[in-house]
């Protein structure tokens, strides 16, 4: 016993002189977390301040133009009573043709690479294939929709050609985001489903999409949010500056009350409306242009905020 | 909720196939104009006024000059704006595609000369100091190389990009050749970016049309120009570019109407029309300079003669008078 205590006693100096060592190389690592924490924040600040400093700027900049009749009037010649009407209609109408073929095509390349094809050197090189497209300049896109939309197949300068040359655009997107979402989803749900007796389709349709449903619908909504933003193709497939009317109406009185008129009629949208009004010489115009970015950062970060809050409600739905 | 987004894609896939199927055109009458970015804001202004007034719908892009062409000679436009003339292998395009134009001068732009405000040391510029330091291969670096009485302050120059209308003009009327300029100049197609350039620098020098300095005189002082040696400096100014003092950098503007339109679409012809009437108020609106009222009534009646082909032979030509141009067209 006394042994003992002998031997702690005598060992209490190198303990404690230990505890002291340890704790000054607790507080240097401490230090070295600190000091990374500090150099991430500066980090991300950079990124974060020059959106905020842009975005506030393009506010106080276009103030004067957030009202009721920016939004309905067309363009004009005098820069107080131009509006956005045309741009933002085409916008929109672009975004709609750009959904309806880039989410069906890509939600269903996603899921036959990741459900149904054999995993072999020709998945492996559609594999690379799609993410180097993720890669490929928007302006390469405007010049083959320009060779094969407008003139191959003859449809114009129209609606139709800017929303599928915009859906060819994020395509990869949706299907890249597609494919990791199904990932996220653990293998024993799928070995459940075939357990009871599933077929590969109930599986996908009851399942796998069920579950990654919101993953999914995260990278249909940032792909969606840059085909808004983009100029470069968009130009290139030869969209007009000035356009003072709308498309005909989708929507029609008589039977069967829908048309696609619209899908042929030429069109402008809003960064193109933004750059002719940048590159006036009258400053006034100016105004209109910073009051068109303003909108366009906001709609974008709305719909990534949609994005994240849908990603976030739809997983807290999923029990597992 | 998800049944119902799977229900939405199947819809999507069916619309998405019914696109092609239902290929009906817009049986709209609908004017079709595209072209040069510098006509843009007249016939924005006239397409404007002329919508609101007849409800005949037009739309106007800017492709450029040379991209307009290329539309109107495959029969997509109507008409097309251009800051130059027609160009041969554009005429042989035409041609080629039988398409037909009739060519009409619709008011004048002066290339303006600018130096930074704070430059308190040049008066004037001759066209041959201008060509010292524009022509091709110049090794003009500083002020005082133009003119030993100028301060020794670096020269920095800002100018449109090689594909403009503007460059071929300015190298046409000052260096002697169309497209020959010395390249290491800061270039720009967004003219607002050259008046950003030579107001932030003492010893910037660029050029660009008139409307660009007109709106930015707090920052730019505009050279006058002597043409030749004896003649006296005339600055660019509304007055002396439509009396055609300013040389050799006055220039006209042009509108290039497809003659089977002009002949056959009421609705273009009568667009024709309201932009020569109401051309003198709509081109000094937006900054531009109208053509003498005489002119623009020999204009109206080339127009209404249907007098197809161009007073130019395929290439730019400096200081030229409108009659003159119309009356080479036989």
């Amino acid at each position: 016993m006394s042994n003992i205590t002998n031997t702690t006693g005598s060992m209490t100096s190198p303990v404690v002189q230990d505890l002291d060592e340890v704790r000054a190389m607790i507080k240097r690592h401490k230090l070295k977390d600190y000091l990374f924490s500090i150099i991430g924040l500066l980090a991300l600040m950079v990124g974060l301040l020059t959106l905020l400093v842009l975005f506030v700027d393009l506010v106080m900049d276009g103030s004067a133009k957030f009202n009721f009749e920016f939004l309905s009037e067309y363009p004009s010649r005098r820069a107080a009573s131009a509006g956005l009407l045309s741009a933002w209609v085409g916008s929109a109408l672009v975004m709609t043709v750009t959904f309806l073929t880039a989410v069906p095509m890509g939600v269903a390349a996603g899921l036959y690479l990741e459900e149904y094809a054999a995993k072999n050197w020709f998945s492996d090189l559609i594999e690379i294939n799609v993410s180097n497209l993720a890669g490929v300049p928007s302006i390469i896109y405007g010049l083959l929709a320009l060779g094969l939309f407008v003139y191959g197949l003859g449809l114009g300068q129209s609606i139709l050609t800017a929303g599928l040359t915009l859906g060819l655009l994020i395509l990869p997107i949706v299907i890249v985001s597609t494919r990791e979402a199904i990932r996220g989803i653990p293998v024993a749900i799928r070995e459940a489903a075939y357990a009871v007796g599933a077929t590969k389709w109930q599986v996908v349709y009851d399942h796998v999409l069920k579950y990654s449903y919101g993953g999914i619908l995260t990278g249909v909504i940032i792909g969606m949010a840059r085909a808004l933003g983009e100029t470069a193709p968009i130009i290139t497939i030869g969209a007009l500056t000035f356009i003072a009317f709308l498309p005909p109406s989708p929507i029609t009185t008589n039977p069967p009350f829908i048309n696609f008129d619209w899908l042929h009629s030429g069109f402008t949208v809003m960064p193109i409306q933004m750059f002719n009004w940048l590159s006036r010489p009258d400053h006034a115009f100016h105004v209109n242009a910073a009051a068109t970015g303003a909108i366009i950062i906001l709609v974008t970060l709305l719909m990534n905020g949609t994005a994240i809050y849908l990603r976030y409600n739809i997983r807290k739905n999923i029990k597992w | 909720m998800q049944a119902k987004f799977i229900k939405a894609l199947g819809l999507a896939t069916l619309v998405a196939s019914t696109f092609t199927i239902s290929s009906v055109y817009a049986a709209d009458k609908i004017i079709k104009i595209d072209g040069s970015s510098t006509v843009y804001p007249i016939t924005e202004a006239v397409a404007e006024e002329f919508q609101k007034e007849t409800k005949i719908k037009v739309t106007v892009g800017e492709s450029g000059t040379g991209g307009g062409f290329k539309k109107f000679c495959r029969g997509e436009t109507d008409i097309s704006d251009a800051s130059r003339p027609i160009l041969k292998k554009e005429i042989d395009a035409c041609k080629e595609a039988g398409i037909q134009y009739i060519e009409l001068p619709i008011a004048y732009d002066g290339l303006t000369v600018v130096v930074n405000i704070k430059n308190d040391w040049v008066k004037s510029l001759t066209v041959d100091e201008l060509k010292k330091v524009w022509s091709s291969g110049s090794s003009v670096k500083t002020w005082n190389q133009i003119n030993p009485a100028y301060p020794n302050k670096p020269l920095a120059l800002f100018g449109p990009g090689t594909a403009s209308g503007t460059f071929d003009y300015f190298t046409e009327a000052i260096n002697g050749k169309a497209k020959s300029s010395r390249s290491d100049y800061t270039p720009s197609e967004d003219d607002n970016v050259l008046v950003q350039g030579v107001s932030s620098n003492v010893g910037g020098m660029g050029y660009f049309g008139l409307a660009y300095y007109e709106e930015n005189k707090d920052k730019l002082r505009a050279i006058p120009i002597v043409a030749k040696a004896g003649a006296a400096a005339v600055g660019p100014s509304a007055e002396t570019v439509k009396n055609g003092t300013y040389q050799p950098l006055s220039r006209p503007l042009f509108i290039y109407v497809n003659a089977t339109a002009a002949a056959f679409k009421p609705e273009v012809k009568a667009f024709v029309n309201f932009y020569l009437k109401n051309a003198p108020k709509l081109v000094t609106e937006v900054k531009y300079v109208a053509l003498p009222d005489v002119d623009y009534v020999a204009v109206g009646d080339h127009f209404k003669a249907l007098k197809a082909g161009t007073g130019f032979n395929g290439t730019s030509e400096v200081g030229i008078k409108i009659v003159d141009i119309l009356s080479r067209v036989k």
